[in-house]
C-alpha cells in the first residue's frame, strides 16, 4: 500500500510543483502593478489574507489594458489568421504526400515513414534556419530565379510574411502527414472500387469515400499543426519582419525587452483561454478515434 | 503489385524535395571557401576547424549534453512511473487532474511553460542556471516519456505480470524481471525522445537558463539572428550528421529485432 502511495505520489508531485503552481503565479502576477523593482512587479494580494480578500482586491487592469492597445488585438487577431492559413497550406501540401505514401508498394512505406520522421529528429532552429539563406535577397532561389530569366529583380522574401507561411509548412509537415497517412493506410481500397464500379468518376469516388474516411486524420493533423503554431516564437522571430505580429513574440518582447511582467502574463492567460478550444475539440477527436478502433 | 500513378509519383519526388533540399544545401556550403555564404569558392573544411577552436560554442555544446542526458533521465524514470500510475494504478484521489496534467504539457505553447517556470523560480529564489534549465526540461519531457510507455502498457499481457505474481514474485520483482524487460524497447525511445527534446529547446532553455549557463540553442539563435554564417552551417551540419546516424541505427536495430522475433516465433510454431 505504501509502496503504491509513493509510486502515485512522487510524479504527481512533480507535475503539481513545477506544472500547475507555475500557472497560478502566471494568474497572479496578471493580477499585478508593474514595478521598477526586483522582480518588477507588485502582487495585489497576498496568500495570508484568504479568499474573499483575494476576490475583493481582483484587479483586472492587465486585461483592460490588453483590449485598450491596438498592438494585443492585432496580435491576436494576425496569430489566428496565421496559425488558420498556415494548416491549411500544410494540409494542401501534406494530404497529396500522405495519399501517394499510403498508395506505395508496401516494401517502400517504412522507408517513406522513416524519410518523413527523420526531419523531425532534426534541431527545429536548424531547419528554420537553412531557410534563412534560401530566401535572402542575395539567397539561393532568387539566384535561381534570376539565372532562369522568370524575374529580373530579386523578391524579398525573408522578413514578410510569406516566408513565415514556409516556415511553418516545411516545419510541421510531418505532423500533418503522420495522422493522414495513419488514416488513409486503413482504408479498404474495395470501398473505392465499388464506388467506381457503381459509377463514381475517379475524382468523385475520392471526395465522396477517400476524403469522409480519412476525416479523424486530417483533423488529427489540423489540430497537431494549429495549436502549437498559434503560440509560435522562433519561425516569426527569425523569418518573419517588424510588421509580423504573432503573440509568442509579443510575449517574448514583453518579457526580455520591455521587463512588464505583469503584462507578459497576461498576454500568457489570454493565450491559454485562446487555446482551450482547439484543445478540447482536439481531445475529442481522438476520442472518437479510439472508440472507432475498438 | 500496382505501380504508382503519375500524380502520386510528382507529389512525393516534390514533397521529399521540399523536405530535404534545404538541408542539403546547409551542408553543401558549410563546405564553402568563402564567408559569402550563397557564392560557391571552392571545396574548405576551414570552417569545421573555426568551429573547434570556438570556446564558447564549445562551452555551450558541454552545458547541453550536460542539461539533456540528466534531465531525460530523470524524465525517464518519472515518465515511466506515471505511465504505470495512470495505465495500472487503478482509482485514486485526483486521477483526472494528474491525467490532465500529463497531457497538457504536450500542447502547451513552449512561451507560457518557460515563462511560467521562470516565474516560479524566481518566486522561490532559486538562481537560473544548469539545474533551473534541467528542471524545466524534466517536467515538460517526462510528459512525452509517459506518453510513449502508457501506448506500450495499454496493448501489454497483464497477465503475464499475474502469473508471476502467483509464482511467488513481489510487486517489485514482477515489475523488473516480467514489466520492465518487455516495455524497454519503450522506455529507450521515450528516453530518446526525451534527450532530443531537450538539446532542440531554445525557448523554454532562454527563460530558465541564467548567464552562468548558455545553451547550444541559445548561442545558436543569437548567432542566427545577426545572418547566415558559415560556422553556423558546419555546426548545423554536424548536428544533421549525428542525428540522421541515431535514428537510421536505432531503426536498423529495430528491424533486426523483428526480423528475429519473427523467425523465433515460426520456429515455436514448428515444434
Amino acid at each position: 500500500m505504501m509502496r503504491r502511495f509513493t509510486l502515485i505520489a512522487i510524479p504527481y508531485l512533480w507535475l503539481l510543483a513545477l506544472f500547475l503552481v507555475p500557472f497560478v503565479i502566471v494568474f497572479k502576477i496578471s493580477l499585478s502593478d508593474v514595478a521598477l523593482a526586483r522582480p518588477p512587479y507588485t502582487p495585489h494580494f497576498d496568500w495570508a489574507a484568504g479568499i474573499w480578500a483575494f476576490l475583493s482586491e481582483l484587479d483586472f487592469e492587465n486585461f483592460v489594458w490588453l483590449t485598450q492597445d491596438d498592438l494585443y488585438w492585432k496580435a491576436y487577431l494576425s496569430s489566428l489568421k496565421i496559425a488558420v492559413i498556415s494548416t491549411l497550406l500544410t494540409l494542401l501540401v501534406g494530404y497529396p504526400m500522405a495519399y501517394a505514401m499510403a498508395r506505395a508498394p508496401q516494401e517502400w512505406r517504412a522507408t517513406l515513414m522513416m524519410l518523413v520522421i527523420l526531419p523531425f529528429w532534426t534541431s527545429f532552429l536548424i531547419r528554420v534556419y537553412a531557410w534563412m539563406g534560401i530566401l535572402s535577397n542575395e539567397g539561393f532561389l532568387n539566384q535561381f530565379l534570376l539565372w532562369t530569366g522568370i524575374i529580373s529583380e530579386p523578391l524579398t522574401i525573408l522578413n514578410t510574411n510569406t516566408a513565415v507561411y514556409i516556415g511553418i509548412v516545411y516545419t510541421y509537415l510531418p505532423f500533418m502527414i503522420l495522422p493522414i497517412y495513419a488514416a488513409l493506410e486503413r482504408l479498404d481500397e474495395s470501398l473505392i472500387e465499388a464506388a467506381e464500379d457503381l459509377g463514381c468518376s475517379r475524382l468523385s469516388a475520392f471526395w465522396l469515400v477517400t476524403i469522409p474516411l480519412s476525416k479523424t486524420g486530417i483533423i488529427a493533423g489540423c489540430f497537431l499543426v494549429f495549436i502549437p503554431v498559434l503560440g509560435e516564437f522562433v519561425i516569426p522571430s527569425l523569418l518573419g519582419g517588424s510588421d509580423t505580429l504573432m503573440i509568442g513574440k509579443v510575449l517574448w518582447e514583453e518579457f526580455f525587452s520591455n521587463r512588464d511582467w505583469p503584462v507578459a502574463s497576461a498576454v500568457a492567460v489570454v493565450l491559454l483561454l485562446l487555446l482551450i478550444i482547439p484543445i478540447v475539440l482536439f481531445q475529442r477527436n481522438q476520442q472518437k478515434q479510439q472508440e472507432a478502433e475498438q | 503489385m500496382k505501380r504508382m500513378s503519375w500524380f502520386n509519383t510528382v507529389s512525393l519526388t516534390l514533397g521529399f524535395a521540399f523536405l530535404y533540399v534545404p538541408m542539403l544545401i546547409l551542408v553543401i556550403y558549410s563546405f564553402n571557401e568563402s564567408k559569402l555564404v550563397t557564392v560557391w569558392a571552392g571545396f574548405s573544411t576551414k570552417w569545421y576547424g573555426e568551429l573547434m577552436q570556438n570556446e564558447a560554442f564549445l562551452s555551450a555544446a558541454w552545458v547541453t549534453i550536460k542539461v539533456a542526458v540528466i534531465s531525460s533521465t530523470i524524465a525517464t524514470v518519472l515518465g515511466t512511473m506515471a505511465a504505470y500510475v495512470l495505465v495500472r494504478g487503478g482509482r485514486f484521489m485526483g486521477r483526472t487532474l494528474f491525467s490532465g496534467m500529463i497531457y497538457a504539457p504536450l500542447v502547451m505553447p513552449e512561451v507560457i511553460t518557460g515563462l511560467s517556470l521562470l516565474l516560479l523560480f524566481i518566486g522561490i529564489g532559486l538562481d537560473r542556471g544548469v539545474l533551473t534549465i534541467v528542471l524545466a526540461h524534466t517536467t515538460f519531457s517526462m510528459c512525452y516519456v509517459s506518453v510513449v510507455v502508457s501506448s506500450r502498457l495499454v496493448t501489454f499481457d497483464r497477465s503475464l505480470e499475474e502469473a508471476a505474481l502467483d509464482l511467488g514474485c513481489s510487486p517489485s520483482e514482477a515489475f523488473r524481471l516480467v514489466t520492465l524487460p518487455i516495455i524497454a524497447p519503450a522506455v529507450i525511445s521515450g528516453w530518446l525522445l526525451a534527450f532530443t527534446l531537450s538539446l532542440d529547446d531554445l525557448v523554454i532553455a532562454s527563460f530558465t537558463s541564467g548567464p552562468a549557463a548558455t545553451t547550444l540553442p541559445i548561442k545558436i539563435y543569437s548567432a542566427v539572428r545577426l545572418g547566415v554564417s558559415p560556422e553556423i552551417n558546419a555546426l548545423s551540419t554536424l548536428m544533421i550528421a549525428i542525428v540522421t546516424i541515431g535514428v537510421l541505427t536505432a531503426s536498423l536495430v529495430n528491424k533486426r529485432q523483428i526480423v528475429r522475433q519473427q523467425r523465433e516465433e515460426k520456429e515455436a510454431g514448428r515444434n
